[in-house]
């Protein structure tokens, strides 16, 4: 049992959440993620670290809600608790000194690349931070990446915020006004990528994507979540997230991750129509001080104990 | 209790047979096939024992339970002392009573089967081991007092849980630390309901908390701690992998990326982990099988337990494909046996050669091509060879991949001065199960590449001697 602390909205349909897990505080690094059960008939689905607290034991995860799991999720307030969390997962981001990084978010991908930005930002690289969004409220954590970017660009596809248009075009627009480019890290939908790849390939410039295939255990076990990346089948909890963005096949990463379109909808629907049978299966823990004051161990379950 | 008969009466009695769901039915539900023998067949089963004074049966044990004894005690009616002396050499009688390959082991050496069939071990043995349960009566053992030592053990397994319940009994402290959100390992999420009700395994789990041992599921050895963090930061003073052969082998054949193309271990854990067969109370999704074509790749086990699964899961022809021939297939006889009757046909003596997809990337069909036996191969069994020109497509929605597993590999990687050996398996010694790390020790499947849960067992009891040993007098 893993209580949340705290859950505040960054924008409509995205959620952040500060959850009790102390082992995996310590743990992780940029680029890993977890995998999360809400209750006892979920699912598990894979979320990115995006932060963590070592001292109060806490890591951060920036959740959008798109279907039935994540959706419930962002219903959670602290005070509930997530059945199952386990990880850190996946290899960590390859930092190092590269010289000068683009770092290019769309939607909740933001989320997944901030962590990155900040250890690319310690480890003395230059960072150029590309957020991108279809309208201005649903950009998130911009103060944040702003504070470990040299240069922020914000996009809109509707110009409400920032410039309007693609995160594409404003790399491409950078690399044709010269700017010496020497990793891309581009993380957020499907088509993104593999747009960004597209106008880093030409140039050869070295660029890491972070895939998002559907996973079951996260720990190398089902092959669920196999990737085609430069020919050879990888496992994405395993040997990624993170890949080389110009050996990746996008096509066959969005046909499987469209398998379970039908059970999908239909969950969702049923989500929608009646949330309340989830509610229930979710549980709850007293808060017995409050966060960040508490100790190591802030929640107390009734009839059990909440364990990180 | 019943009457001790003269042998030449015994072997008149026929071997019981076991009650089982009709086909028919048992092919659209996940209830459990087999459905236990009553008391009078249980009885009649015992007295056919030949109670020889040199039981090979126990030879044929890997764990040498005390078979003779234990039919004695079903004989004199007293079946939970049966399930006790069981239980001093197999802490799962339950399970193993279901799921051991009797006819390679006890049942496989019973003199009776010389010209009759061999007793019914693996029915008696679940027979007590149920009447034991439904009692509630599991004689829980008196525990040592405490140690003061810490002992890990990584894997919830039939190894791990075995190991755990020993060391518990000695009066160490022990915490399992298992990396999916429950207890049981491949008897939870690999063999079906249908086969292994998960009750039963957690019931077994249950007795073992009140041993006080100590469950920590979510953890992942190898990247939440490592076994270095073990010790040096968690005070463990030795630990124990148990993290079996978990890693899926494909078939490296174009098209293996398509939707509907599973391996084993996805297609059963999304089923028995994640209880996808019950869709209205569980979320976890599976690739929709009902009026589908489904085929299973692989002769074991694995290979039965997922393409039965897929027939419950409303397939409409289900095939197994197998490049050898049917007394080839590693598969226990009864599931052979099951899957018949229940409608799954064979396809052995063929081979894969390519997956084929339609537009949207969806499996349509598999090329199939026909093969030969040949000479006997390193592992005895007779080679196959594709024959020429004998391919052919196969319409196809599902097809689930189970031609063997590897070493699961997150705490090898994250322990370097562990050594393996060339596909990846923890070396140990064959008795000490000592690995080649101070304090570390290791057995099951792990060790020894996939094997069976009573060997996985055995080696847990061996590990659990062992360490004992080792927290006493510190030698290594
Ligand atoms: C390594 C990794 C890190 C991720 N990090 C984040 C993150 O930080 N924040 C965030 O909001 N999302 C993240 N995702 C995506 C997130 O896991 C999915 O959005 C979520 O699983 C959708 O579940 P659902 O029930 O709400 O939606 P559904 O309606 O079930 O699915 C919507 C889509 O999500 C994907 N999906 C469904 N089930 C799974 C699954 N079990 N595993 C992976 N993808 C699935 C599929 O593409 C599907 O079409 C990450 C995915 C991966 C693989
Ligand atoms: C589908 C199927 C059917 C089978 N049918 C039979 C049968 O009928 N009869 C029979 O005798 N045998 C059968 N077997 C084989 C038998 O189940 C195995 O030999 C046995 O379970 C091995 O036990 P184990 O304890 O070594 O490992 P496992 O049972 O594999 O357990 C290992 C556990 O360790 C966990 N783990 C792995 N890595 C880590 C880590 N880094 N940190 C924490 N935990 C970790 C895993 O999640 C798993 O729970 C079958 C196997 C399968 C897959
Ligand atoms: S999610 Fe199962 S192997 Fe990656």
């Amino acid at each position: 049992m893993f209580p949340i602390v705290q859950a505040r909205f960054l924008s409509p349909d995205v959620k952040q959440f500060r959850i009790e897990a102390p082992r995996i505080a310590r743990k992780r690094k940029a680029g890993q993620f977890v995998i999360v059960r809400l209750h006892e008939y979920g699912e598990r689905i894979p979320l990115t670290i995006s932060d963590s607290d070592e001292s109060d034991g806490t890591i951060t995860l920036v959740v959008q809600g798109i279907g039935k799991t994540t959706r419930l999720m962002n219903q959670l307030e602290a005070g509930d608790a997530v059945l199952d969390l386990v990880g850190p997962l996946g290899e960590p981001s390859h930092v190092d000194r590269f010289g000068t990084v683009v770092v290019i978010g769309g939607g909740v991908g933001t989320a997944i690349a901030y962590p990155t930005a900040v250890a690319m930002k310690q480890a003395g690289n230059r960072v150029i931070s590309i957020l991108g969004a279809r309208t201005a409220e649903l950009l998130i954590l911009e103060q944040e990446v702003r504070a470990t970017s040299d240069e922020l660009h914000l996009l809109t596809d509707d110009g409400s915020r920032g410039e309007r248009g693609f995160v594409t075009q404003k790399l491409q627009e950078l690399l044709d006004g010269g700017t010496e480019v020497n990793l891309v890290l581009a993380i957020g939908p499907v088509p993104m990528m593999k747009a960004v790849a597209d106008v880093t390939r030409p140039r050869a410039i070295k660029t890491i994507v972070s895939l998002n295939p559907i996973m079951v255990d996260g720990t190398g076990m089902c092959g669920g979540c196999r990737v085609q990346v430069g020919g050879a089948s990888k496992f994405a909890c395993v040997d990624g997230p993170e890949f080389d963005a110009h050996a990746v096949d996008f096509q066959i990463l969005m046909q499987r991750n469209s398998l379970y379109k039908e059970q999908e909808r239909a969950a969702l629907a049923r989500f929608e129509a009646d949330p309340t049978p989830d509610r229930e299966h979710v549980a709850h823990c007293h808060l017995e001080q409050q966060h960040p004051a508490a100790g190591p161990r802030a929640g107390v379950r009734e009839g059990g104990e909440c364990r990180g | 209790m019943a009457e001790p008969l003269k042998p030449k009466e015994r072997v008149k009695i026929p071997r019981q047979a076991m009650p089982e769901q009709p086909a028919l039915a048992r092919a659209h539900n996940f209830q459990e096939v087999n459905l236990g023998l009553q008391v009078v067949a249980a009885e009649h089963e015992a007295q056919r024992c030949l109670t020889c004074s040199d039981p090979k049966c126990v030879q044929g044990c890997p764990v040498g339970v005390k078979i003779r004894d234990f039919v004695e005690l079903v004989l004199s009616g007293d079946y939970l002392q049966a399930a006790a002396k069981i239980r001093e050499d197999n802490i799962l009688p339950a399970v193993t009573g279901r799921v051991c390959p009797q006819e390679n082991q006890c049942e496989g050496a019973c003199v009776l089967g010389n010209r009759f069939s061999p007793l019914a071990i693996g029915n008696l043995e679940r027979f007590v081991a149920d009447y034991e349960r439904a009692t509630g009566q599991v004689g829980l053992p008196t525990l040592a007092p405490p140690t003061g030592k810490k002992v890990a053990i990584v894997g919830s397994g039939p190894a791990g849980l075995s190991c755990a319940g020993d060391l518990a009994i000695q009066g160490h402290k022990v915490t399992v630390f298992e990396a999916l959100h429950e207890i049981g390992g491949v008897l939870l999420y690999g063999i079906p309901e249908f086969r292994l009700p998960k009750d039963i395994v957690r019931q077994e789990v249950d007795n073992m908390r009140k041993l006080g041992i100590d469950f920590q599921t979510n953890v992942v050895i190898g990247k939440t701690v490592t076994v270095d963090e073990l010790f040096d930061e968690e005070g463990f003073h030795a630990v124990f992998v148990a993290t079996g052969a978990g890693l899926p082998r494909f078939l490296n054949l174009p098209g293996e990326h398509l939707g509907g193309v599973y391996s084993a271990n996805e297609f059963l854990t999304r089923v028995n982990l994640m209880k996808a067969y019950d869709p209205s109370h569980y979320d976890e999704p599976i690739y929709d099988c009902r009026g589908r074509n489904v085929a299973v790749v692989g002769g074991g086990n694995t290979a039965m337990d997922a393409i039965r699964s897929a027939l419950r899961l409303g397939a409409k022809n289900a095939y197994v494909i197998y490049r050898r021939g049917e007394e080839e297939m590693p598969a226990r006889r009864e599931e052979l046996h099951h899957a018949q009757d229940e409608g799954v046909q064979f396809l052995t003596l063929h081979n894969p050669i390519e997956f084929l997809g339609d537009a949207r990337g969806y499996l349509r069909a598999v090329r199939l091509t026909r093969m030969a036996l040949g000479e006997p191969d390193a592992s005895g069994r007779r080679s196959s060879a594709p024959v020429p020109d004998s391919e052919f497509e196969l319409p196809l929605d599902v097809v689930i991949i189970a031609v063997g597993t590897g070493a699961n590999p997150l705490v090898q990687s994250t322990t370097p001065d562990l050594r393996l050996n060339k596909w990846g398996y923890i070396i140990a010694d064959e008795e000490s199960l000592r690995t080649s790390k101070r304090g570390v020790f290791a057995g099951g499947d792990i060790v020894s590449g996939s094997a069976t849960v009573i060997l996985a067992m055995g080696a847990g009891r061996k590990a659990a001697r062992s360490i004992h040993q080792f927290l006493c007098d510190g030698a290594w």
